[in-house]
């Protein structure tokens, strides 16, 4: 298959891993962004080759593992409603709220859908004029223009019965979050390949140069994350901070400028939660005035009480890159898929589930031994 | 769709177009719907039919019996459809133990108002796919739910079928270094159910891969193959069947993903959704482990029986430790897991 194949070919890999041994005179840590690279590098075991010098943490950038349990609740709540059909991309049905997921609202006889874009959800309202259906618009820059669009179509077209729960999140600001703590030890980035095919890369550059960071914008390939850290280390190594840009087959510095505009349109940016890690100013969207009439907050009025999360879990520190998921005592015991205490846990993506996944019993499994 | 028997359905449509309970309550109604379409369809002589069956296995012959019920939505869908899904299931099943279908009972939960030619048409198709398993059916029962409390048609049937060999077949066989062979590529139904059902609009219809099995193992074993173990691969696709073998057998057993067949449709799909092939369901694939040096002759009696992709995908090496290795495209080495529950597209 064209554009991945070429990109997760053996021999390409082994050569950009001997490169980037050959680079690397000193330890650096780089943290990935994205919960999607975050899982192919455990899924492919790129960690495995890199030199020992490099420290790869993972990032806050799985959109399931930073909604905050709060807006789990409250689409828990309005699914339940008997007037409602509530629909959602398919890996935010299994994480839990406070009482049960939206699996079990739906067995309790609930109409949740899984939809693959927002636009299914609108026109499901369309088709059912008597019910509310309400999209939950979850995930960063990548899904934010689909949304967008959305609720752009249903004030054009006067559906007034569709609404989003939004719960979105842009990336620079939670990269300032991580840069600006004083537990911070991530020395350079790779940036989520796909949010940046949505808002392009120069939002990354007052970043790199105001706290002397590199920024790699980066594919989500065996190749391509390589090739990312490559471009990362040689900057670490050679003193230089700038943003570059890997995934140049895909990304342009500018982005896609019709789809931001969209964006704007409709969202402004407000402060958000983040499951994990708390509220980070500027760093989430919320619908505009204009379009309050569709925000499904607004329009069900549900609450919901803070919650508190379990003691024993320690995604919000997994998810700014201070510790890694085996660290956690509760991994792999009382902390696994079918009872998670975090939402690292839960989403296919998160890195405690990526690591559980592919390498939970790791310490007591000698791999060399296996031969084809 | 079942080529074959075309003719029109027995039960007169202009009187009942649809499934009524009274098809289901015993009466007149239901003793026409059972002989004039089940035993039409599937040969049963009226004047020897009973609520059981009455079978004469072949005289100090080992048998294997298996029982599997089938919901499916849509009844219909490119490659297939519940009847004949239905029939190579249980069949399936059965030659997974070395053993080849003879005897079947179906049983049908209906929905009421189920169009009775939709009915015909799931009838015809087990019919015809049973004939091609050389199986016969022997006994069945009809219920009927009321209209919003089924799918359509439920099926659940059940298999009895005769081992004519005298290898034992099953987990406990497995022995290090024996082959593990795949019959083709996998993932084909779980995909073309999926796009169906949730209206994917792909560029190329994917067809779902349900068939007969048993011609296939046959080939193996009239072949003077050592075979050592079979699994299908149903739900939870390649990698749930690796992960029971090894726990069942406490060995480790070894995979390469670079020779595993995904046709391009499916891997495409897969990309797409963020799916892993090495989990989506199939209809008509199963592993074969096999003694090491028979792992050539396998592959080719395979393909010469109709398999469409048979492949010597990997090894079972020691016992003592239950797992997976996948040894990836990019030549690293990781665990390949059993899914916790099923896997659900991803966001982004």
């Amino acid at each position: 298959m064209k554009y991945v194949e070429e990109f997760r070919d053996e021999r390409a890999v082994r050569v950009l891993a001997d490169a980037l041994r050959r680079s690397i005179t000193r330890p650096w840590t780089i943290m990935e962004i994205c919960g999607g690279q975050t899982h192919s590098i455990v899924r492919f075991g790129i960690d495995e080759l890199l030199p020992p010098e490099i420290t790869l943490v993972h990032g806050p950038g799985c959109p399931v593992c930073v909604t905050p349990i709060e807006l789990i609740d409250k689409a828990l709540a309005i699914a339940s409603k008997p007037n409602v059909t509530f629909c959602s991309f398919g890996d935010m049905l299994r994480v839990p709220g406070s009482h049960g997921d939206l699996f079990s609202v739906k067995a309790r006889g609930a109409d949740v859908r899984i939809v693959y874009s927002p636009l299914d959800a609108l026109a499901l309202a369309r088709k059912m004029p008597d019910r509310e259906v309400v999209f939950f618009a979850v995930g960063f820059e990548t899904t934010a223009p689909a949304n967008a669009m959305a609720v752009y179509q249903a004030k054009q077209q006067n559906v007034r019965n569709f609404s989003l729960l939004v719960s979105h999140v842009l990336v620079p600001p939670a990269i300032e979050a991580i840069l600006s703590a004083p537990t911070n030890r991530v020395q350079g980035f790779l940036a989520a390949g796909h949010v940046c095919t949505v808002m392009g890369f120069y939002e990354y550059e007052p970043l790199a140069a105001k706290y002397k960071v590199p920024i790699v914008v980066t594919g989500f390939e065996p190749v391509d994350i390589l090739e990312g850290i490559l471009l990362c280390v040689k900057q670490l190594e050679a003193g230089r901070a700038e943003v570059v840009n890997q995934y140049s087959r895909v990304v342009v510095r500018e982005g896609n400028r019709r789809a931001q505009e969209l964006i704007q349109q409709v969202f402004e940016v407000i402060p958000r939660k983040w499951r994990g890690i708390g509220e980070i100013p500027a760093s989430g969207l919320g619908l505009r005035a204009e379009y309050r009439e569709f925000d499904a907050e607004h329009r069900f009025q549900v609450t919901s009480t803070i919650v508190q999360e379990s003691r024993d879990c320690i995604s919000g520190l997994i998810l700014q890159g201070l510790k890694k998921p085996p660290e956690c005592p509760a991994f792999a015991a009382q902390c696994t898929p079918e009872h998670p205490l975090g939402a690292t846990m839960v989403s296919s993506e998160g890195a405690c589930a990526a690591y559980y996944r592919y390498r939970r019993q790791r310490d007591n499994l000698d791999l060399s031994g296996a031969k084809p | 769709m079942s080529e074959g028997f075309q003719l029109s359905c027995p039960i007169p449509i202009r009187d009942y177009p649809n499934v009524t309970l009274a098809h289901g309550g015993g009466g007149r109604l239901m003793h026409d719907l059972i002989s004039r379409m089940f035993f039409a369809a599937f040969g049963t002589n009226a004047a020897q039919s009973h609520d059981g069956a009455v079978l004469v296995p072949p005289t100090g012959a080992r048998l294997a019996f298996t029982t599997d019920s089938y919901v499916v939505n849509p009844l219909f869908f490119p490659g297939g459809n519940i009847g004949e899904l239905a029939v190579y299931g249980t069949a399936n099943d059965l030659a997974m133990c070395g053993a080849r279908a003879c005897w079947l009972s179906v049983g049908f939960i209906l929905e009421e108002g189920l169009p009775m030619e939709t009915l015909w048409q799931v009838v015809q198709a087990i019919a015809l796919a049973a004939q091609k398993c050389g199986a016969v059916i022997v006994t069945g029962d009809t219920k009927v739910v009321d209209r919003g409390k089924g799918d359509g048609v439920y099926i659940n049937t059940a298999g009895i079928g005769v081992i004519e060999h005298d290898l034992d077949i099953g987990p406990a066989g497995l022995q290090e270094g024996d082959a593990i062979i795949v019959n083709g590529d996998l993932g084909r139904h779980g995909i073309a159910i999926m796009a169906q059902r949730e209206g994917l609009a792909l560029e190329t219809e994917i067809e779902s891969d349900c068939a007969p099995l048993w011609p296939q193992v046959c080939a193996m074993l009239e072949g003077g193959i050592e075979v050592h173990c079979l699994r299908d691969l149903t739900r939870g696709g390649l990698s749930s069947a690796l992960n029971e073998l090894a726990s069942a057998s406490a060995h480790r057993l070894f995979v390469r993903e670079a020779e595993i067949p995904v046709s391009p449709g499916v891997r495409a799909v897969c990309e797409l959704l963020g799916f892993d092939p090495l989990y989506v369901a199939c209809e008509g694939r199963f592993v074969a482990i096999v003694k090491h040096d028979h792992a050539e002759r396998a592959v080719e009696l395979l393909r010469s029986a109709g398999a469409p992709e048979p492949r010597l995908i990997g090894s079972v090496q020691q016992k003592g430790t239950p797992e997976v290795i996948l040894r990836s495209c990019i030549g690293t080495n990781r665990i390949l897991d059993m899914l916790s529950g099923e896997q659900l597209p991803r966001i982004c």
